[in-house]
Formats: C-alpha cells, sequence, structure tokens
C-alpha cells in the first residue's frame, strides 16, 4: 500500500455518486417517500401515548429507527446494483483494466455507498420533520453510526454483486437478509419487549446495535450502552469491508 | 527492451487448456498480428497481459514489466480494445472517455488528447451521446478511445474491426498505422487475413493454444510453396495435356483448367516449354500468388491433425 493511485481512485468513487445522482429519483426520492408512508400511516393509527422507551414518544422513537434503516438499505443497494450491472454490461472491464488496486476499487465503492446512504439518511429525517421534528442530542455519535452502517451495507453490497450470477441472486440477498434483518432490529418496537428467546436472537444481530445506538444519539435513550453499540458497528463495518476486499482479491467473477 | 514478453505462459479452465505453454517475444514499435481459429486462445492471451485473467503457469510482461508483480506499471503501459461489445450506459461517450483517464490519473491534461480521439474516430456528433442510444459501430469506436485515452506504448485491439463500416475499418488503420509509427506498438487479433497481411510485419499463428507459428510476414508466405496457373485453353488444346503436367490439375471450367505448381519443383518456364512441345495452345494466363489466408489454413489444418 506505499503507492495510491488516487485520483483513480477518486475518479471511481466519483462516478459512482455521480452515477446515482444521475438517477437520484429512484436513489434519493423513492427512499424518502417510503419512509414518509410509514410515518403517515403509524402517526395516525398508533396512538402515541404507548411509549417504547421510557420518556420517548412513539413516533420519536420510530424516526431514528426509520433513517437508519433507509440508511442501511440503500448504502446496500447501492454499491450492489451498480457493481452487479456494470458487470452484466462488461463494462466493469475498464476499472479492471485500470491502475486501480483492490483496496482503491473497494473503498471507492463503499465511499459511494456512504455518499449515498447519508443522502438519503439526511433526506429522511428532513422530510420526517413534516409529522415529528427529531433533532439529534449526539450529533457526532449519529453521523459516525450513519458512516459505519454505510461501510458495512455498502461491504456486503459488493459481497452479493460479486457472488451473485443473476439480478435474481442480489433481490434474494436484499430480500431474505437485509430487509428482515433490518425489520427485527427494533426499528419498530423495543427489543426489550420481545420474549426472552427473541431478545437473546436480536443480541446477536449487529443490525440491532446500528438501530439502537443511532436511537441513543436522537433521543438520548437507548437499551445497550451505546459505546458497545459503536464498537459492534466499527467491527462489522471491517469485517464487511475485509470480506468485500477478499473476494475481490482472489478474483472470483471479476478476473478469470 | 520488448513491448511484450511471454514465456512459458499457460492457462487452464478447469480441466480446459485454453493456452498450453506459449513463450513470444514482441518488440517495441512492432505492428504485430495475433492470428488463429476461434477458441485458439488469443483472447486469453491478451487477458492475461491486461490482467483479466490470472495465468496458471509462466510469466508475461508488458513494456518490461511484470504483469503480476509490476501490475500498475503494466497495465498504465497498455491499452486494450476488448472482443466484447461492453458499455456504460449512464453515461455519454465524453463523459466515460474522460473517467477512463481518470481511473489512469491523466485527467486534465488528457482533455485535449479526448478531443482528438473523439475526431480521428469520428465520434465528433456523438460526443454527448448516452452510450446506450449508439449503434454497435459506434460504441466500438468508443471502445479504441478509451483504450488509448492514456497514450498507453503498446496498444491491444482484440478484433477491432467486427461490425465496423468500411469507412471507418481504413480510419482505424490510418490512425493505427499513424500511432505505430509515433513509436506505439500495436498488436491486433482479426478474423479478416488481409487485414493483417496489409498491416502487420510480423504474425503469430495460435492453434489450440500453442504457437503453430510466429515469423516475419513475407518469410511466412515463402514457406508456402505452391502457386496457382489459371489457363485459358483454345479449342482442341484440352486433351492434349502431358500426362505429368494434367496431373497437377485441380480444377477445370470449360476451358479454364488451374494446376498448382509447386515453387521449385514446377518452374514456369518448364512448365511452359513442356506446354509447347505438347502443342497445347492458351489465350490468356493469370498467376495466383498464395497470400496469407493459403499459409493459414495450412497452419491452422496441419496442427490441428
Ligand atoms: N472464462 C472462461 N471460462 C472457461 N473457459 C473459457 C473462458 N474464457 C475462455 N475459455 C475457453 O478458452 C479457450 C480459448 O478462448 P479464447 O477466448 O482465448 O479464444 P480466442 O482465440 O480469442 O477465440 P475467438 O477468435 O473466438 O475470439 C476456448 O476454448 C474458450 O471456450
Ligand atoms: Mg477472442
Amino acid at each position: 500500500m506505499n503507492d495510491f493511485n488516487l485520483p483513480g481512485f477518486y475518479t471511481l468513487f466519483a462516478r459512482e455518486v455521480w452515477r446515482f445522482l444521475k438517477v437520484s429519483i429512484q436513489t434519493i426520492l423513492t427512499p424518502v417517500v417510503t419512509v414518509m408512508l410509514y410515518l403517515l400511516i403509524f402517526s395516525s393509527v398508533i396512538a402515541n401515548s404507548r411509549q417504547m422507551l421510557p420518556g420517548v414518544d412513539f413516533l420519536n422513537f420510530l424516526v431514528p429507527g426509520l433513517i437508519i434503516m433507509a440508511i442501511l438499505q440503500n448504502a446496500f443497494a447501492n454499491s450492489s446494483s451498480s457493481l452487479f450491472q456494470s458487470r452484466l454490461n462488461g463494462n466493469v472491464t475498464f476499472v479492471l483494466l485500470a491502475p486501480i488496486s483492490d483496496f482503491e476499487f473497494c473503498l471507492a465503492f463503499v465511499g459511494a455507498s456512504v455518499v449515498r446512504g447519508l443522502c438519503v439518511g439526511c433526506g429522511v429525517w428532513l422530510a420526517a420533520g413534516c409529522f415529528v421534528w427529531v433533532p439529534p442530542v449526539r450529533p457526532l455519535l449519529a453521523l459516525a453510526l450513519a458512516v459505519t452502517a454505510s461501510i458495512a451495507l455498502g461491504s456486503l453490497g459488493l459481497v452479493s454483486a460479486i457472488i451473485a450470477d443473476k439480478w435474481d441472486h442480489i433481490a434474494a440477498f436484499q430480500n431474505f437478509v437485509i430487509v428482515p434483518f433490518s425489520f427485527l432490529s427494533g426499528v419498530f418496537f423495543a427489543v426489550s419487549k420481545l420474549p426472552l428467546f427473541w431478545r437473546r436472537v436480536s443480541l446477536g444481530n449487529p443490525f440491532y446495535y446500528l438501530v439502537d445506538g443511532f436511537r441513543a444519539a436522537f433521543v438520548g435513550v437507548s437499551e445497550m450502552p451505546p459505546g458497545l453499540s459503536l464498537a459492534v458497528a466499527v467491527v462489522f463495518s471491517l469485517l464487511s469491508f475485509a470480506w468485500a476486499l477478499r473476494l475481490l482479491h482472489k478474483g472470483s467473477n471479476l478476473r478469470a | 527492451m520488448a513491448a511484450v514478453k511471454v514465456e512459458n505462459l499457460g492457462k487452464d479452465y478447469g480441466s480446459l487448456r485454453a493456452l498450453g505453454g506459449v513463450s513470444l517475444e514482441i518488440g517495441e514499435g512492432e505492428f504485430f498480428a495475433l492470428l488463429g481459429p476461434n477458441g485458439a486462445g488469443k483472447s486469453t492471451l491478451i487477458n492475461i497481459l491486461a490482467g483479466l485473467v490470472r495465468p496458471s503457469r509462466g510469466r508475461a510482461a508488458v513494456a518490461g514489466f511484470d504483469v503480476r508483480r509490476q501490475w500498475r506499471k503494466a497495465r498504465r503501459s497498455l491499452g486494450v480494445v476488448p472482443q466484447e461489445l461492453a458499455y456504460d450506459p449512464f453515461f455519454t461517450v465524453r463523459e466515460l472517455l474522460t473517467l477512463q483517464a481518470g481511473y489512469f490519473g491523466c485527467g486534465r491534461p488528457a482533455k485535449k488528447w479526448i478531443d482528438e480521439l473523439i475526431g480521428r474516430l469520428g465520434l465528433e456528433e456523438k460526443a454527448d451521446t448516452l452510450m446506450n442510444h449508439l449503434s454497435g459501430g459506434m460504441k466500438r469506436r468508443v471502445l479504441v478511445a478509451q483504450a488509448l485515452v492514456h497514450r498507453p506504448a503498446v496498444v491491444i485491439l482484440d478484433e477491432p474491426t467486427a461490425g465496423v463500416d468500411v469507412a471507418l475499418r481504413s480510419r482505424l488503420w490510418v490512425f493505427m498505422r499513424e500511432l505505430n509509427r509515433a513509436g506505439h506498438t500495436i498488436i491486433l487479433t482479426t478474423h479478416y487475413l488481409e487485414e493483417a497481411e496489409n498491416m502487420c510485419r510480423r504474425v503469430a499463428v495460435l492453434n489450440r493454444g500453442r504457437l503453430a507459428a510466429l515469423a516475419p510476414l513475407d518469410e511466412l508466405l515463402r514457406r508456402y510453396s505452391w502457386r496457382m496457373l489459371h489457363l485459358k485453353l483454345r479449342s482442341g488444346s484440352c486433351g492434349r495435356l502431358p500426362p505429368g503436367l494434367a496431373e497437377l490439375v485441380v480444377k477445370t471450367s470449360g476451358p479454364e483448367i488451374v494446376l498448382r505448381l509447386h515453387r521449385d519443383r514446377d518452374p514456369l518456364g518448364g512448365v511452359f516449354e513442356e506446354l509447347e512441345a505438347a502443342g497445347v495452345r492458351f489465350s490468356d494466363l493469370r498467376i495466383h500468388e498464395p497470400g496469407l489466408t493459403e499459409v493459414y489454413h495450412e497452419l491452422t489444418a496441419e496442427a490441428g491433425s
């Protein structure tokens, strides 16, 4: 790593950001609208009197969870769909021909996932302001968790795009892994309200720590110590990144 | 220093031996043709040089840089026009070329060169068109431009003229000649043998993953020792052909016969003397000297059997 192709990395990163901005209706507006629909339903159907965490109204409880869930899903979608489409079209070849290392390659794609995650996260947060304004009490913690969550899911997006042989596989990974894990991570409910068995299962779900820690950064109350959540998030993102890097290094499906 | 040097290079896909121990050296500034039937291993060899395929055995270097150990320098020295029509549907031609230049770390200074490439390849009108709105031939032009965007010392074109119209074909070759004269090494694969014959001074023929020939073009042409003599006979001469010559006739159509003559054993002078002695008279004659096509067929058939 003594030489780093900075312009090459930066160009690839810029390309990835540029790509999702070119289709921003789909990549930014759609997830924001989706979350607005959730909020519309929950705010009119569910009584605000029920508190999931002591002293926190339900909508205030819900909004940070929805923000981080949108970040997770969009960070994943960005790298997975971009790389997989490049593989299908064959144009990933042009990057592979360039003097760009595996590390630079991963970093550029994951970096773009982070930008997409933050764009969607901010969009959701601002839009949710129409229903309830939840300013973060610890903005730096919120930012750190948003970034680490995006790194983790952006890396997993790369992993799935490298392993997949058809769009179906990407969709399966998204619908059978990412979505269930993020729904079961305490976005809509407090895990402490679950039966003991499911509470134990949740403790093994890294998404749970991301959601719980992120909520702590907004409302100041959480089930787990925020420091632990941040530590889990960092380890989770590093492991995911290492996995993507390893696959790329092996060449799997990219270099024969 | 060699532009390309491969030593005992091999690639297996499972049990399939795509490339079986190829060694060759291509000098700086050469215009070189890599020929061979479908599946011979041409693209495999090229993709190893480009770092897209990892060799199972042997070594490869571009401009003196090992493609595995000094991959960054090797890739900077190499521009490849891939065989498959791959393109990025999100971007316009100019955006794509700018990105490609950026990957190689030559961003802003490349702008003028990109404009020149767009002009040279006849892409001016399409420069701001999205890639997926281009025709197949236009996409192929963009592939060529992409390969040249970082001014590589070695340029490899893997079937660059498949699906390209006549005008661009000649335009492309003029451009390649110019690059070659400016010192770039050009390596091309093609199934249009006359292209290779017109452009290249040295030729390698691959067959089933092995080198069937590696020689200067004229030497290769000389190796093929047969030529065809077409004679248009006057009426009544046909039956008089002496038995020694009748054996050499490979084709008869109406008054015209074709004799297959060996360059050394059947000198033309001798043939004409024999004809005259036998009273065979003809009204017209044509000699067909062998081209790369004949040599190629012999080489690939020989090695195949
Ligand atoms: N990724 C791959 N996996 C398995 N086999 C492959 C792969 N790529 C190429 N091959 C096989 O390797 C052999 C050589 O293929 P290659 O593409 O190098 O041929 P080629 O000389 O370029 O042919 P063509 O003129 O058709 O382009 C073929 O038998 C091909 O089927
Ligand atoms: Mg080929």
